[in-house]
């Protein structure tokens, strides 16, 4: 029964390095020729077509500049950055102080920006996940299937409604039926940090818990999405040798959807995160100005990264001014770099998705 | 026979089924209640804001100033005048954006599913787009206000705010475009190579008219995502309460800039120009989401 070659090889303990090399080498130079089964490769042309070269040159050129173009905001945000950090009088991380309108004597820190932004996202992606992945089983596995297709378009609608009219709507009609429940809130609950008298007037509505509710709503659409395709991917051998051992539906989704699809679903509520920190417009409506810094409050006012420059913007006069701005877009531009990028990479270790 | 295999009552006994226990039955219902329950939590915003703009705005568009006559020579609390100056804004603004997004976005996505393969710059364009597809709006348009009006010394204009838009513009007809150009089968690059065929014009004449129903769609609803996009505008334009047709330069009125502006006016006349252009946003996104629609229904591939 003995395989003669596995005899044969510790027999001529010199020779088999060698062998090996020569028996894995057809297998090495085999492994990369499936991924490129382009067609035409195979009939090698004596001499390229000019069209296809310029073609060819237009595509790559393409491809690079997508590249170069993210280098190039960085690269930019930095050189503009730098100097103004420069001036900077206090320190740029730790401080709470923000007051650039004397450019000789700049004052800027993002320790309040910071903490406003990851707050705000914070809550709306706590919100938002929990009903993202209710609709996303719903729209995958419960709704009936000629009324799947039509429900999630209804949902992708969300998408579609500008941010500015998320933002008035929240600060004019959300923010005023929010006040009973916000008082409520502080009232009873109050002797917990995060719901204490905030630095703002709680009747106007323009505190972090309305905000953050409202980008809740405008990240859902993308947790919604992602998730949903990650779901729709389930094996059926999976889904169907459950219902075969008798799982009630909720056990069908438990056992196989949500295994399946959690990588994904986290993923997708990455994404969700890095919109949610980016948001700019309905947080810049929706939000007070606080003349007091941020006081771990949903009550509190404030200004996130993206609303301070939005609503500074208009009056970039000073190059040394704009730059604090430009020093904070930089700040949030590295925020949702990191975040999107860990969010692909969650998808990029699971080949199964694709 | 394979209706006998199917056939139950053959193959299970009774005592093989025991009923669903009741606390199984009890956690399937709240699960199926707790699902449906998310659904229609969503459903109540989108309900809600529509109701919202609708019933504010919708008696001011109605006004046929509206559409015809900008808000030249009125004061905060007048009444009146119309959003024609910052409809002609927001489109060209948009269509400029898209002149610039829609070559670069297709090629990209060409060389993506037909020169890239899997080569290294392929792989970190695909992720850079992934990148450039969270980049918020306002990074892109304080990039551009480095590179436009810091750097080069321009001033603000219609123009630098297209081209921030085609930052936000570029990775969603990426893709899109993607998607459509991979499910362009093989046989037919292959039928158009056996004929001596230049890939390039292969291409042009063959994968891209199959795909272009896809294509235009995408192009149409990145449109009108950008088109409702503020920050840039913000940043990158002065507003003008008057028509102007300059692209390069001056301020010029748009939608979302209209409405910002308007919010510090605490008056009817306020009130209306928020809600009306607001409205008018709306249903401009509408229309050209509906366009795409009709454009993917119209030109559709008959194959299968």
């Amino acid at each position: 029964m003995k395989d003669p070659v596995v005899a044969k090889r510790p027999a001529r303990p010199g020779d088999t390095g060698a062998e090996r090399g020569v028996a894995a080498a057809p297998h090495a130079s085999e492994a990369p020729i499936p991924p490129t089964p382009e067609a035409p490769e195979t009939t090698k042309a004596p001499h390229v077509r000019p069209g296809d070269r310029i073609f060819r040159g237009l595509a790559t050129g393409s491809g690079v500049f997508i590249v170069v173009l993210i280098g190039a905001i960085g690269l930019f945000l930095i050189l503009q950055a730098i100097p103004s950090l420069g001036l900077d009088n206090v320190n740029f991380l730790t401080s709470r102080e923000w007051n650039t309108t004397d450019p000789s004597n700049l004052r800027f820190g993002i320790l309040d920006l910071t903490l406003v932004t990851v707050v705000v996202a914070l809550l709306a992606l706590l919100i938002a996940m929990p009903i993202a992945l209710g609709i996303a089983l719903f729209l995958t596995q419960y709704a009936p299937r000629n009324l799947a297709r039509p429900f999630a378009y209804v949902v992708d609608l969300l998408a579609a409604v500008p941010s500015i009219v998320f933002g008035l709507w929240g600060l004019f009609v959300l923010g005023p039926v929010l006040f009973p429940f916000s008082e409520w809130l502080i009232e009873n609950l109050g002797w917990i940090p995060l719901f204490a008298k905030g630095n703002v007037n709680v009747q106007l509505g323009g505190t972090i818990f309305t905000a953050g509710i409202v980008v809740a709503v405008m990240i859902l659409p993308i947790i919604t999405a992602v998730s949903r395709e990650v779901f729709e991917r389930t094996p059926t051998m999976h889904v169907e040798g459950a219902i075969a051992l008798g799982a009630t539906k909720w056990e069908v989704v438990r056992t196989t959807v949500l295994p399946f699809g959690k990588a994904g679903y986290v993923s997708a509520s990455m994404l969700g995160l890095g919109r949610a920190l980016g948001e700019t417009i309905a947080v810049a409506i929706i939000l007070s100005t606080a003349t007091s810094s941020f006081g771990w409050s949903l009550f509190d006012g404030g200004s996130t990264f993206a609303s301070k420059i939005a609503l500074a913007a208009p009056e970039f006069n000073d190059p040394r001014s704009a730059g604090a701005y430009i020093a904070a877009g930089l700040v949030l531009f590295v925020l949702t770099f990191v975040v999107n990028a860990i969010a692909r990479s969650i998808v990029a270790g699971h080949k199964e998705y694709e | 026979m394979s209706t006998n295999l199917a056939d139950p009552t053959r193959l299970a006994t009774p005592p093989t089924f025991q009923s669903v226990s009741v606390s199984r039955r009890i956690k399937n219902g709240i699960a199926t209640g707790l699902v449906w329950g998310a659904f229609l939590i969503a459903i109540i915003p989108l309900v809600w804001v529509l109701y919202t703009v609708i019933q504010r705005g919708f008696p001011v568009i109605l006004d046929g100033d509206w559409w015809q006559k900008s808000m030249s020579g009125l004061l905060a609390r007048q009444q009146g005048g119309g959003a024609y100056h910052a409809i002609y804004g927001t489109l060209v603004q948009g269509l400029v954006c898209a002149v610039i997004s829609v070559p670069i976005g297709i090629m990209v996505a060409i060389y993506l599913v037909e020169y890239g393969g899997r080569s290294r710059l392929a792989k970190s364009t695909t992720f850079m787009v992934d990148i450039l597809t969270g980049v918020p709006s306002i990074v892109a348009a304080l990039f551009v206000y480095t590179v436009w009006i810091t750097t080069f010394g321009l001033g603000r204009s219609a123009l630098a705010v297209s081209i921030a838009l085609v930052l936000l513009m570029v990775p969603v007809i990426v893709r899109t475009t993607e998607e459509m150009l991979k499910i362009v089968p093989d046989e037919l690059r292959e039928a158009s190579y056996a004929l001596g065929i230049p890939k390039w014009k292969t291409i042009v004449k063959i994968v891209i008219p199959t795909a272009l129903s896809g294509i235009l769609t995408g192009i149409m609803l990145a449109l009108a995502r950008v088109m409702g996009e503020t920050a840039p505008v913000l940043v990158l334009a002065a507003y003008a309460p008057f028509i102007n047709y300059n692209l390069f330069d001056g301020p010029m009125a748009s939608l979302p800039l209209m409405m910002v502006n308007e919010r510090n006016n605490p008056t009817q006349a306020g009130f209306e120009r928020i809600w009306g252009a607001a409205i008018t946003l709306v249903v401009l996104i509408t229309l050209f989401n509906l366009l795409a629609t009709v454009i993917s229904r119209a030109l559709a591939p008959k194959t299968k």
